[in-house]
């Protein structure tokens, strides 16, 4: 008997546990760990936030008086930007833990490209 | 709240998730080293160039904002197209496939002037390091968005023929999660690229 097959007969679960290369997914009848998408207003929120963040952005670029903490500034404004479309736009924040843990070991890796590259050759962010 | 694919029975697969979308998140995850390598290479090259034009020389500021609000407001329009077919909605659905498609090109369209501008002002692919680096990852970046126009070009006709319903949303919100990558990566690129100036 196939797992599908099992499951179809078994029929939906209360609650179960799933292990696919070591990371457990935990699931809860047809889909644990996933809930509704939100609705257009809230989209709408989501994309005037984004819009006021990126006026905020390229003020705070033109502020002289700003200009020894540009950099940590400009990149707190800009990984909420990513945070925001990755949570709401893309619906991480909603959809399975699976999807996040890939895009997270995709990030993380990247990460380690970037901070390996500059230490190593030399590249700065100023 | 809209019920979305969520609402929908769990898939015969080991994890109970559809393939398709795992799979697109591992793509998404490739695309991360890819553009994070990218990304890495200009700002280790970008002020090693030994003869001009440099960054600062170049870019427009203000220019480069409004291309980069009108990229953030395609992610608007493009989750609007999701939930407008997750409820039924297929008029809403080619409305806003439209609308995001016709932003991505007047983002393609900013970027081909401000390549052509820089190109006239003395920028190639071969002038300096810091050309070849910024033409090489904002012209990928341009090569992936230009993809996704067409992507979302090829769902407004099929939206129009009438075969995107509620029940095969899938096929928008996978194109949907290319079209948000390649937004959050130019998030990226505008703040370590063009705002961080060294």
């Amino acid at each position: 008997m196939t797992l599908a097959e099992y499951r179809r007969k078994k029929g939906p679960a209360a609650h179960e546990e799933t292990e696919v290369s070591g990371i457990r997914i935990e699931r809860e009848g047809a889909a644990a760990h996933e809930r509704a998408h939100p609705g257009p207003l809230e989209y709408i929120k989501i994309g005037v936030a984004l819009a006021i963040i990126t006026a905020v952005e390229v003020a705070v670029y033109y502020i002289g008086a700003l200009k020894d903490v540009l950099v940590p500034i400009l990149v707190v404004l800009s990984a909420l930007k990513f945070s925001l479309v990755a949570l709401w736009f893309m619906h991480l924040r909603f959809d399975n833990r699976l999807f996040s843990t890939f895009f997270v070991a995709g990030l993380m890796l990247a990460a380690a490209i970037f901070v390996v590259a500059l230490a190593t050759l030399g590249g700065s962010l100023r | 709240m809209h019920q979305a694919s969520t609402a929908e029975p769990a898939l015969a697969t080991g994890t109970g998730l559809d393939n398709r979308k795992l799979l697109m998140w591992l793509f998404l995850a490739s695309e991360c080293l890819f553009f994070g390598s990218l990304i890495a290479a200009y700002l280790l090259y970008r002020d090693k160039s030994v003869v001009g034009p440099y960054p600062g020389d170049l870019f427009d500021i203000p220019f480069t904002s409004v291309s980069s609000f009108v990229l953030l407001m395609s992610s608007v329009t493009m989750v609007l197209a999701l939930a407008a077919i997750q409820r039924g909605d297929r008029r809403g659905l080619q409305v806003w496939l439209l609308a995001t498609a016709l932003l991505g090109v007047l983002f393609l369209s900013g970027q081909a002037f401000e390549f052509t501008e820089f190109h006239r002002q003395g920028l190639s692919l071969s002038t300096n390091l810091f050309g070849t680096t910024f033409f090489v990852l904002t012209g990928f970046h341009g090569a992936h968005v230009s993809v996704g126009v067409l992507i979302l070009l090829s769902l407004f006709v099929m939206a129009l023929r009438g075969r995107l319903t509620a029940a095969n949303s899938i096929n928008v919100e996978l194109a949907g999660l290319y079209w948000h990558f390649v937004d959050v990566v130019w998030i990226a690129i505008f703040t370590l690229v063009y705002l961080i100036q060294p």
